[in-house]
């Protein structure tokens, strides 16, 4: 039993079947961008990917997710100091204030933009209606979405 | 709003890549996990605490209660009258009895249930009406009254003003107690160090103020508590006594174990302790000449403050001074109380005591307006303030622009107010669908006025190489305050704003700012950042003058000029020849908001020395079957001073209008017997991206000469307009007044009528 994060195996031992995914994430592995606002699943502060999919890390477990692929915003981050399409727009759009969603955002913008490489404003919308965000309004986080979608169509990049 | 420039905000990348370090993203080597045992109800006497129990299970390190407290058990800004740890009376469900400690938080979790507590149940208070009659037992017998605090206005005389006045309005209005709901609970972590300095890193707005906290629970001085500014998920006001409590505890734990400990709540103890906006209930009576010029407003306003004082006489001083709108009134008479009672307690929320008293007034104006037969934004017109105004409590508007109008001006034409106000459906019975515009408009007093201390001060530290180590007493509370504190800075010293880096501020670096709030970041840290640019100047030239043998000299766009004017060096060459000639390029700059005066008996003074004018507007439609209600446009004008970095002042306008919205159409917390009823964010509705139209931001932009940076403030103004505004479209919707937040179910249950 395995689970790839962030493109490393990490083997699950029957005692971790139970732990829930994003207390691991957090306490066991260290990866802190995955935040925990309500645990309960309803802030989306905690999204990760599960093979491409957003999903609320605080409502699984590590059997829920065996042979699965999951990536955080630790992982989405390109290495070298550069930054993924999504992350560089929601710098440049001003779409953070304090941070706290941030992550989460970003994760349900990238399922968002694989399913749907250039949506319109009221489709992100509706994908980003489970992250909360109490700075912003969303506008510029939905500015940033739009952006980000141009940039990877400019440049044949979905990923 | 069109945005030209790209965004700046230092510490935007880490934040995006998540490498961002909350409170509760640190761990410290040997780190233990405390949480609280809140009291089971409101009111009682604590008989006898047995935490044996708990103490016995494994892992549990520690139970501490107020006994093990060495410091003061008692803390507040105000008023010291908020037990850390219940001090044998429990005045609220939010009360903390018992702290466990422990090696982990799920063993600390199970420890709670098996603290054996007796009490003795005393009948609360819960109404504050109630809590103000005679003859209710006193919730605070050391304060003598269950009145917290008391302001009033005497302006001219309301019985002169009824003799002139042809029409006269009362009306009620009451608004709702809310949750600021910053994504980010509560956490501290704090760790005794070697130095035997207590160290605190938290989730709190204000780090003078929690060392405040720490320092009296653990009776230790200032100097030994050191509190450090890490990234925070969201404040709002809200993050500065409970957050502060949190980190007192969290001290307390780690003082007496010896251990670093961190707290953390959960959102479910979060939303139970943590205080919440004012709800008010403001009786007003206004009488208005058949001309359309107010003659009088006599005003009752009573504040449920909760169970414990916290701020509640700073909100409540400035509905008082701003008790009236933005309008010349003058005969004035204003009585407003902060009433203590067993509910969750009340206190600073991004707004502060405007929210309530715009709600009524925006929605006065118009009732007025209406039985008057003028348009209401003549009426509005007649009746506010203009340059050289005075206000309800004698203010001279003359020391910056009034410019009340040109924000009016600028959302109406932006929204097409008067073409689309004539087709609003007023509830018209043929149609499935109502439309309906409305909009508001306020002044607001800057900073603290007179109900605090106003200075702040900002460190600028050029090293060697030219590089720059800035600091100010002020907060980052996640609106972008170091960002703009930068780019004030930078454009100072005419140099590139990535040479400047923004120091993580400690309270042992720098001196007592006061408290992050009040929209009071951008003027008074911009403020001290820019006296402190102009010492640094003068240091510049001081160098280059000594190096060169030169007089006069003058510092100009990141060049320092001889008295002919030409270039002697450039800033790289000049912070060169200062470390040469031994002269530190380093000031401290300080910036003392002016004098204001405040007298309570009258309730007349210069309350604050400058003022800032918004205005918001909203279109909607309710469905005339379900009364589901969809905005369907939103624009905000708000004079700013000087706009510093306009992508983060766009995200302020559109942060602050969908919270005002929030707050007017959906946001409550209802109580049981004192508690809130809501726990997490799954019973407290905030607005969501699909709850948003996109919404258009005006930036005015009239330098105020008594900010140094020209700036002003801008966090609060855009939260206190929206919730009148939608009232005002709503009337024109559905036809029907509604003077009760919050406004969504009401509608609701307007249609749900009309339908039968």
């Amino acid at each position: 039993m395995n689970i790839t994060i962030n493109g490393k195996i990490y083997p699950v031992t029957e005692a971790l079947l139970e732990r829930n995914l994003a207390a691991f994430l957090r306490e066991d592995l260290m990866l802190t961008g995955t935040k925990i606002g309500c645990d309960i699943g309803v802030c989306g502060s905690c999204t990760v990917l599960v093979n491409d999919k957003a999903m609320r890390s605080c409502k699984l477990k590590l059997q829920d997710v065996l042979d699965k692929t999951i990536v955080t915003i630790e992982g989405l981050t390109p290495p070298g100091g550069t930054l993924h399409p999504i992350q560089q727009a929601f710098v440049d759009c001003g779409a953070i204030q304090c941070g706290f969603c941030t992550p989460g955002m970003v994760l349900s913008t990238y399922a968002l933009l694989k399913e749907n490489p250039l949506p319109t404003r009221q489709q992100v919308r509706s994908a980003l209606k489970g992250n909360l965000c109490r700075c912003t309004g969303y506008q510029q986080i939905i500015d940033a979405v739009i952006s980000a979608a141009e940039t990877m169509r400019l440049s044949g990049n979905e990923d | 709003m069109k945005q030209t420039d790209k965004a700046f905000r230092n510490d935007a990348i880490a934040k995006v890549t998540g490498i961002a370090k909350y409170t509760d993203d640190y761990t410290l080597p040997g780190m233990l996990h405390a949480v609280p045992l809140h009291a089971p109800v409101a009111s009682a006497t604590v008989i006898s605490i047995d935490y044996a129990a708990a103490l016995a299970l494994s892992g549990v390190v520690a139970v501490y209660t107020a006994e093990d407290i060495p410091g003061n058990i008692l803390f507040g800004q105000i008023i010291k009258d908020y037990p850390t740890l219940v001090n044998k009376r429990i005045r609220s469900t939010g009360d903390v009895i018992a702290l466990v400690v422990a090696e982990s938080r799920a063993t600390a979790l199970e420890a709670l249930p098996l603290i054996k507590v007796v009490l003795e149940e005393i009948p609360g208070i819960f109404d504050p009406e109630e809590a103000l009659k005679p003859e209710t037992p006193i919730l605070h017998p050391d304060h003598g009254s269950n009145v917290c605090n008391y302001h009033c206005v005497r302006t001219g005389d309301v019985n002169e003003g009824e003799k002139d006045a042809d029409l006269i309005i009362e009306q009620q209005f009451n608004t709702s107690r809310i949750e600021h709901a910053y994504l980010e609970p509560e956490s501290a972590l704090c760790n005794l160090r070697p130095d035997g300095v207590m160290e605190v890193l938290g989730s709190m707005q204000h780090p003078f103020s929690t060392r405040r906290f720490v320092a009296s629970t653990l009776g230790l001085m200032l100097k030994d508590v050191e509190v450090k500014t890490i990234p925070m998920g969201g404040g709002f006001g809200g993050k500065d006594d409970t957050a502060a409590l949190v980190c007192a505890r969290a001290a307390l734990c780690a003082y007496l174990t010896k251990k670093p400990v961190k707290i953390t709540y959960s959102r479910e103890m979060s939303m139970r302790e943590s205080y919440k906006r004012h709800p008010y209930k403001l009786d007003y009576r206004m009488g208005v000449s058949q001309k359309g010029k107010i003659q009088f407003v006599q005003v009752r306003m009573v504040a449920d403050g909760g169970a414990y004082c916290s701020v509640t006489p700073w909100v409540t001083w400035r509905s008082t001074v701003q008790c009236c709108g933005c309008y010349e009134v003058p005969n004035v008479h204003c009585d407003v109380y902060g009433v203590y009672t067993n509910n969750v307690f009340s206190g600073a929320f991004r707004g502060f005591g405007s929210p309530q008293v715009n709600f009524s007034i925006e929605q006065l104006m118009e009732i007025a307006a209406e039985k008057l037969g003028i348009s209401e934004s003549e009426f509005r017109r007649l009746n506010m303030v203009h340059q050289n105004s005075i206000t309800i409590t004698g203010q001279k508007l003359d020391q910056h622009t009034v410019s009340l109008g040109e924000v009016m001006d600028a959302v109406l034409k932006e929204i097409d107010y008067e073409t689309k106000r004539k087709q609003c459906d007023f509830g018209n019975l043929t149609k499935d669908e109502w439309y309906g515009i409305g909009y508001a408009i306020s002044y607001r007093g800057m900073s603290l006025g007179a109900e605090g201390t106003d200075f702040n001060s900002a460190i600028i530290n050029i090293q060697p190489d030219g590089s720059v180590l800035l600091e100010t007493g002020v907060h980052e509370n996640g609106q972008g305050s170091e960002s703009a504190m930068i780019l004030t800075a930078a454009t100072e010293l005419g140099i590139a704003k990535e040479l400047i880096r923004y120091r993580y501020p400690s309270t042992s670096n720098i001196p007592d700012g006061g408290t992050t709030v009040a929209s009071r970041g951008t003027i008074m840290g911009s403020g001290a950042t820019v006296n402190a640019a102009n010492i640094i100047k003068q240091r510049l030239c001081e160098g280059v003058q000594t190096a060169l043998g030169l007089q006069n000299c003058s510092y100009n766009d990141g060049a320092v000029y001889d008295e002919t004017g030409e270039m002697a060096a450039s800033y790289f060459e000049a912070v060169h020849m200062c470390y040469n000639k031994q002269i530190y390029p380093y000031a401290f700059g300080v910036f003392q908001a002016p004098r204001v005066s405040w007298d309570e008996e009258t309730g007349h003074g210069n309350a604050y020395f400058t003022w800032v004018y918004g205005c918001q507007a909203v279109e909607l439609k309710v469905n005339a079957k379900t009364g589901q209600i969809t905005l369907l446009n939103l624009v905000a004008a708000h004079d700013v001073g000087k706009a510093v970095n306009p992508a983060m002042l766009a995200g302020q306008f559109y942060g602050g209008m969908t919270m005002g919205a929030g707050y007017g159409l959906y946001e409550d917390v209802p109580l049981k017997n004192g508690n809130p009823k809501i726990t997490n964010y799954h019973n407290y509705r905030i607005l969501r991206s699909t709850d948003l139209p996109d919404m258009t931001a005006i930036f005015v932009e009239n330098r105020d000469p008594l900010s140094p940076s020209g700036a002003k403030g801008i966090g609060e103004p855009t939260l206190e307009l929206m919730a009148p505004a939608i009232a005002n479209a709503l009337y024109r919707a559905t036809g029907k007044r509604f003077t009760n937040m919050p406004l969504a179910p009401q509608v609701a249950e307007l249609c749900k009528g009309t339908k039968q």
